[in-house]
């Protein structure tokens, strides 16, 4: 058998963060859109929030684990794209930065009952200049807001898109991650 | 989670302790840049795999097509930390392929076939 050199290329990985607050729908967007049932893995971090990169002498360390739930999808055979739903809880900011990095852009998701719980992925993602929007899930008839009301109390930019979703509903879901990859394509025509 | 509780969250021993044995407390002095996405595949000629550990023969059967790195902790259910040691070990032997290049922000005509590629799913 003969084996060409193309065929031991691995493809493109790009990635999209889905963030927000707590059970604001992060893992439901995942799955709504993955082509594989969420998959979930653990990093090792320092309570300080750093990554264990050396499990040499870790035994004294203390340590703590924080879940990464994500999903995939195959773009063709060169590309494939995966989505990472952020860990719920805010003070591994260490993860978020690895998360992050190289991103095409994230989805904020906010609930409206609690806006609040979305501030710090929201503050985040603007300090670090990283193309997101902000997309409002809508769940069951709790909606009471229109799209300028959000952009309103959460005192987003008039750049930032912000959509309506639910995200149980993998063609709403879909329309969020085009609304983004849109987003960072015109972000990056601006620059 | 119960099943992972039992192992990673062992009362007795402390937690750890089996992904700690699995790859013996070495660290990764030469190891390449794992990032979560980074995509890692078996090589179509692996060497002798007879002195491989149960669990690095589970990476070489599931990268037998490219995944990321996220995914073969995910499968093989260890902690990523873990999963980058058994993959560099595999690295060095040549035996798994990897593109080491720290994960760029992808360009325009990368964000078209996502964009593509997302609409047509
Ligand atoms: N009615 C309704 N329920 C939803 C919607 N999206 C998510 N849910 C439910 O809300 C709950 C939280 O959703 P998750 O997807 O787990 O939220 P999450 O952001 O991943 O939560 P954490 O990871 O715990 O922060 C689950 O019970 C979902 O079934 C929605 O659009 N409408
Ligand atoms: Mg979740």
């Amino acid at each position: 058998m003969v084996f060409v050199a193309s065929e031991l290329t691995v493809p493109t990985a790009v990635k999209i963060v889905i963030a927000g607050g707590f059970g604001t729908g992060k893992t439901t967007m995942v799955a709504s859109v993955s082509e594989i049932p969420p998959l979930r893995t653990e990093e090792l971090l320092t309570e300080a929030g750093v990554h264990v990169d050396d499990l040499a002498g870790i035994e004294g360390k203390d340590t703590t684990t924080v879940a990464l739930d994500f999903g995939r999808i195959t773009i063709n055979t060169k590309v494939v794209l995966y989505l990472f739903g952020t860990p719920g809880q805010n003070r591994f900011w260490f993860m978020w930065d690895e998360l992050a990095t190289g991103a095409i852009g994230a989805v904020v998701l906010v609930d409206t009952r609690r806006l609040d719980s979305s501030f710090p992925s929201i503050d985040f993602f603007e300090h670090r200049g990283i193309p997101f929007i902000v997309a409002v899930n809508c769940f069951d008839g709790s909606q009471n807001y229109t799209v300028d009301e959000v952009r309103h109390a959460l005192d987003l930019d008039e750049a930032i898109p912000v959509v309506l979703c639910d995200a149980r509903n993998r063609e709403s879901s879909k329309a969020v991650l085009v609304g983004l990859i849109q987003h960072s394509m015109n972000r990056l025509a601006a620059v | 989670m119960s099943a992972r509780d039992d192992w990673w969250y062992d009362e007795a021993a402390g937690p750890l302790v089996r992904p700690y044995a699995m790859v013996r407390g070495r660290t990764r002095p030469n190891a390449p840049d794992l990032h979560l996405v980074t995509q890692v595949r078996a090589a179509a000629f692996a060497s002798d795999q007879t002195s491989l550990t149960v669990e690095h023969r589970e990476i070489m059967a599931l990268c037998a097509r490219p995944l990321s790195v996220a995914e073969v902790a995910a499968y093989l259910d260890v902690p990523l930390v873990v999963v980058k040691v058994l993959l560099s070990d595999l690295i060095e032997r040549g035996d798994v392929l990897v593109q080491t290049s720290s994960p760029k922000i992808p360009d325009r005509d990368l964000l078209q076939a996502v964009l593509d590629g997302v609409r047509g799913i």
